[in-house]
């Protein structure tokens, strides 16, 4: 699993993965080419960098924080104010390092809060970041030079001298700069997992008290990790304030930390890797789903409830589950069973979904009618027909899907003891 | 003429609320004596272990190692001056491979502290000595099996892997055999004897033969008191541990076990 990463340095295949990865960063706007995607490319850069940083506390310290907003959110102000301080000719840096002006902030602020916050680990951290969360939020709607108040602070991000004619004035230069330290925050955070310091913090997540017992004090690993945490957090929060050139109070708001939180879990806090598609899918949920209809925030509940309750590694480890089914060769004995469940759950979720738009268009949009239109199909959202073919989609999914599990549960269950054979077969062969 | 002790308790008291655990322990091990500590069940063994290693302070009385006072200080610390337990309850890191796990014992004592400048592959004599460690406790076939899916027996081995990783001076094992049949006990005392060698011993164990077979010296506590601290045939000659410790067995056993 995660911790068992033999770390090569010459290993082929860890050059082909990190030069993928780098030309997927290089690649993107030249597939993706439309403003939308070129804006929404440079926000889930920001988000990898978010999430990841905010992964080094969850999955591989066991730190449940609720406020990690906090980081990325006052990195955000101060990049901004420098950003305002290079516009106005008070200070003299390039554009380009005001996000690590922004980590700075970051890891000041975890110096400054982490001290008491990490002091507790398990259920009074939680809470303790909670707090803080609330404290510092409440404190962007007091003092209001430093926070702009409602209007939050704004910027011009084409400020100081042109670097090689680099100005940033165009959406597509911002995103090269996000990728570019997207890269570098990567590969830097992984490489913290293969040093001392990360894996003592995996023995602290798995067993504080024995820690204490092999000569380290749990609370100084966790302190050190905020704070690196920290750093990395207000790195994104900086990117962020030259990408949208506004920070508003939301930045450090508990909404915020709570998307970290649960697109981190999504993604699969227990891998390394499990973070960036939780990024991935945070933006584009917050770009795409909440444009497609109002109900977002409730499909995202839904989704985040069926993965903690199914799939409690997130994406990740199904992923890697599935990797070691292929890499034994049985994936082909099972996927026409993930055609029948994903066929089935897209049936279910067709109905439950009709019903879900229906309610909020009652709810909200009454005035429009009562003609609801979904997935090309024009429903009444008062009519008792509609309703009973919306349940019955449904329920007919629902069974189907039921059944489809049961058969695909036998049929895992079935791989994985096969899988076990051949390892001890193995074993003994050597 | 002071004599400095490897570990030395002078009226060691320990009280949970008001019930007296500890009731006044004096004990001194020379440097290099393996002493098995028994008792009945519920004489405070664990808890003086605990004391020892930090786990909690006692409520007064002196704890010292190699002459420096330790009742007040953190079980990091302690470790740090050269003092590492394992526990009656396996207790390693399950989700880290047997490998990690040692690896993650020794970084301590070589000086890697919180270092997070320095990849863990580069680290020469961190894996040279986690390397040798899995020798040493027979588990180098199973060096990147994940803790949580070894056997007990190869858990128990793991958990005194990562005691005496720190290269400590003073080795308190508290059950190192609990739980194991007796065929596994043998064994596991010859590993025992073997990582343990030159080193300060201190041992709970229920099995006599296993005691007599181990120990230089033999510490009886019986209701949070130690009444005898002697040679095996000393011990086993003493008409007041007789008397007391089968005498507590039976009381024990009336109270159905405690």
């Amino acid at each position: 699993m995660s911790a068992v990463y033999k770390f090569k340095p010459y290993n082929v295949g860890r050059w082909v993965i990190w030069s993928l990865f780098a030309l997927v960063l290089m690649a993107a706007p030249l597939v993706f080419t439309s403003n939308l995607s070129t804006t929404m490319l440079a926000q889930m850069g920001i988000a990898i960098i978010a999430c990841l940083s905010y992964n080094m506390l969850l999955g591989q310290g066991g730190m449940l924080s609720f406020g990690h907003a906090v980081y990325t959110g006052l990195g955000s102000y101060v990049a901004i104010h420098a950003l305002n301080a290079v516009s106005g000719g008070k200070l003299n840096i390039p554009v380009s390092l005001l996000p690590i002006i922004g980590g700075v902030a970051g890891m000041g602020f975890a110096i400054l809060l982490g001290y008491v916050t990490t002091r507790k680990s398990g259920t009074p951290f939680a809470m303790i970041t909670m707090g803080v969360a609330e404290l510092v939020f409440a404190m962007s709607l007091m003092f209001s030079e430093f926070f702009g108040g409602e209007a939050g602070v704004s910027g011009n991000r084409v400020a100081g001298q042109a670097f090689f004619g680099i100005t940033y004035g165009p959406q597509i230069q911002v995103y090269y700069l996000i990728a570019a330290y997207t890269f570098v925050c990567v590969a830097l955070m992984y490489a913290f997992t293969q040093t001392p310091l990360g894996r003592i913090l995996n023995a602290v997540r798995d067993n504080p008290e024995r820690v204490e017992f092999i000569g380290y004090n749990t609370q100084r690993v966790r302190y050190i990790a905020f704070i690196i945490a920290g750093f990395f957090a207000g790195i994104a929060g900086g990117l962020g304030a030259l990408n949208f050139e506004i920070v508003t109070a939301e930045v450090v708001g508990a909404g915020r930390s709570g998307a970290y939180l649960l697109f981190t879990f999504l993604g699969g806090a227990t891998f390394f890797f499990g973070p960036i598609i939780g990024a991935i899918l945070m933006v584009i949920a917050f770009v795409l789903l909440s444009e497609l209809t109002k109900a977002w925030l409730l499909y995202l509940g839904l989704v985040f409830l069926f993965m903690v309750m199914y799939a409690p590694g997130g994406i990740a480890s199904l992923i890697m589950m599935n990797l070691r089914v292929a890499k034994f060769g049985k994936l082909k004995q099972i996927w026409t069973s993930y055609l029948g469940l994903g066929l089935t759950a897209l049936v279910m979720l067709a109905g439950a979904g009709a019903m879900i738009e229906m309610v909020y268009h009652l709810q909200l949009n009454s005035a429009l009618g009562d003609t609801v239109k979904f997935m090309g199909v024009n429903l009444n959202a008062k009519g008792l027909d509609s309703w009973f073919g919306c349940a019955f989609v449904m329920l007919t999914g629902l069974g189907l899907f039921e059944l489809t599990r049961r058969q695909y549960m036998r049929e895992w269950g079935e791989i994985q003891t096969e899988i076990e054979k051949e390892i001890k077969r193995r074993e003994t062969a050597v | 003429m002071s004599t400095t002790y490897a570990l030395e308790l002078k009226d060691v008291r320990k009280n949970f609320g008001k019930t007296e655990i500890i009731r006044g322990v004096n004990l001194a091990v020379k440097a290099g004596e393996r002493v098995a500590v028994i008792g009945p069940n519920g004489a405070g063994k664990s808890t003086l272990f605990n004391l020892i290693s930090g786990r909690f302070g006692p409520t007064s009385g002196d704890i010292l190692l190699n002459g420096q006072a330790i009742q007040h200080k953190t079980p990091y610390e302690i470790n740090r001056m050269g003092l590492s337990r394992s526990f009656q309850i396996t207790n390693i890191f399950p989700k880290l491979s047997v490998f990690e796990n040692l690896r993650c014992a020794v970084l301590w004592s070589l000086g890697y502290k919180y270092t997070f400048f320095k990849f863990l592959s580069g680290l020469k004599d961190a894996n040279a000595r986690a390397e040798q460690l899995l020798d040493m406790i027979h588990l180098d076939k199973k060096r990147d099996v994940l803790a949580m899916n070894l056997t007990y027996a190869e858990q128990r081995a793991l958990e005194i892997g990562v005691t005496i990783a720190g290269g400590s001076d003073v080795i308190l094992l508290d059950e190192p055999t609990a739980g194991m049949s007796k065929s596994e006990t043998s064994r596991f005392i010859h590993l025992i004897k073997e990582v343990t060698v030159g080193k300060t011993l201190l041992t709970v164990e229920h099995d006599m033969g296993v005691v007599f077979g181990l120990a230089d010296k033999i510490a009886v506590v019986v209701y949070g008191e130690v009444i005898a601290f002697d040679t095996p045939e000393a011990v086993r000659a003493n008409a007041k541990v007789q008397e007391a410790y089968l005498g507590s067995s039976v009381a024990d056993s009336q109270a159905g076990g405690h």
